[in-house]
């Protein structure tokens, strides 16, 4: 098998939390909403704090910033795509024309960053870290997520 | 990613994952998924793509339309991580009294400049900074003619030693590729195929799994499947 193919295989094979009664939003019209990124590639801005190895942290990244490292621990995959294009992972700037083109209501001015190898039970970011980013998204007025796994 | 979507959406926001391993998304049944089977690492598929990048997101963003969900819609385009290996030159033998993976690391610090300065950051830094890669080869080199790791490594973090050098060389194929961009796992492919520097972190890896070392150790110095 190839690398991705082993990958697909083993995360497959892992325990995947369940939820009862998820929710479900209603949202506005995409026209009028606010679209913030989440991504699981723990890319952090040039200068903030690294990621450590478990890290169930998050990482803010303003509106702004380009100059993103890849703090991603699993040697598993792909770490160059990012590289040749930031936006292959985070497409900040395909927002940034979405909503100048009016079918997005505007860009959110802060993102957030997960690193994407967690233990298997995700119980942090489940009860204390997901809520905290999700808080924070609120105070930001942000309507829609797109979250981008890696 | 599945997770996280649940508790946003419990807080009133509306989530739309870019899913990249479709069991998982099963499982957890995230409101809306789009499954995109690209090469992972590279959700939204291709780089410097713009045009195929807002096709996923529109593809995405089209599932806040359902009325109920959950939603798990295939994007009907696959990309497969595994292409041909890149024709990316390494540079000639410079100085034959040290190690050939030393001489090649010193070799190609010029385009993991212009890569630096190209991309405005570097991700090379975890334990070592571009400056100690050649020095962190050699140490290896000695793991793999009997020193213990312990000892002899300027850092006993293997998996983010191994990271800063592989990523010190795939940042620096990127000025050295001839020819289209590479695909998902072509500079892996070339780092561990190629590179005196990707046979040194190998066989430092066999040498540490002998030594009796624990799993992790040695385990994610490089990908599992080699």
């Amino acid at each position: 098998m190839s690398g991705d193919q082993l990958m697909r295989a083993h995360s497959s094979s892992l325990p995947g939390p369940t939820f009862d009664n998820p929710a479900w939003v209603t949202p506005r019209p995409l026209r009028q909403s606010r679209v913030a990124i989440v991504t699981s590639a723990a890319l952090y801005a040039s200068g903030d704090d690294p990621f450590g190895a478990a890290d169930t942290s998050f990482r803010v990244i303003d509106r702004e910033r380009r100059d993103l490292v890849m703090g991603h621990w699993s040697p598993n995959f792909d770490h160059v795509g990012v590289k040749l294009d930031l936006n292959v992972v985070y497409p900040i700037d395909r927002l940034e024309e979405l909503a100048e083109d009016g079918v997005i209501g505007s860009v959110a001015p802060r993102h957030i960053s997960f690193a994407g190898n967690q233990p298997d039970d995700v119980a942090t970011i489940r009860y204390d870290s997901g809520p905290a980013a999700a808080e924070l998204l609120r105070q930001d007025g942000v309507d829609v997520v797109i979250l981008t796994p890696v | 990613m599945s997770v996280l979507a649940h508790i946003f959406e419990a807080a009133g926001i509306a989530t739309v994952v870019l899913s990249s391993i479709r069991a998982m998304a099963e499982k957890t049944a995230p409101p809306r998924a789009l499954h995109c089977e690209f090469p992972l690492g590279r959700p939204l598929g291709i780089p410097n793509d713009a045009k195929f990048q807002h096709d996923v997101l529109q593809s995405a963003f089209a599932l806040l339309d359902e009325p109920r969900g959950p939603v798990l819609v295939d994007y009907p385009v696959v990309i497969e991580a595994e292409s041909d290996s890149v024709a990316c030159a390494l540079p000639p033998r410079f100085d034959p009294n040290v190690l050939p993976a030393v001489d090649e690391a010193r070799g190609i610090r010029k385009a993991y400049d212009r890569a630096v300065e190209r991309i405005g950051v570097s991700s090379v830094g975890r334990v070592i900074s571009a400056d100690e890669v050649p020095a962190a080869l050699e140490s290896l080199q000695k793991v793999v003619d009997g020193a213990p790791w312990t000892e002899v490594l300027p850092n006993l973090n293997t998996t983010a030693l191994c990271h800063d050098i592989r990523t010190y060389y795939e940042e620096a194929a990127l000025e050295l590729v001839n020819g289209p961009a590479p695909g998902g796992r072509a500079l892996e492919d070339w780092f561990f195929e190629k590179t005196e520097a990707g046979k040194v972190v190998l066989a430092a890896r066999a040498a540490i799994r002998d030594s009796g070392a624990k799993f992790p150790i040695w385990f994610y110095m490089t990908p599992g499947h080699r």
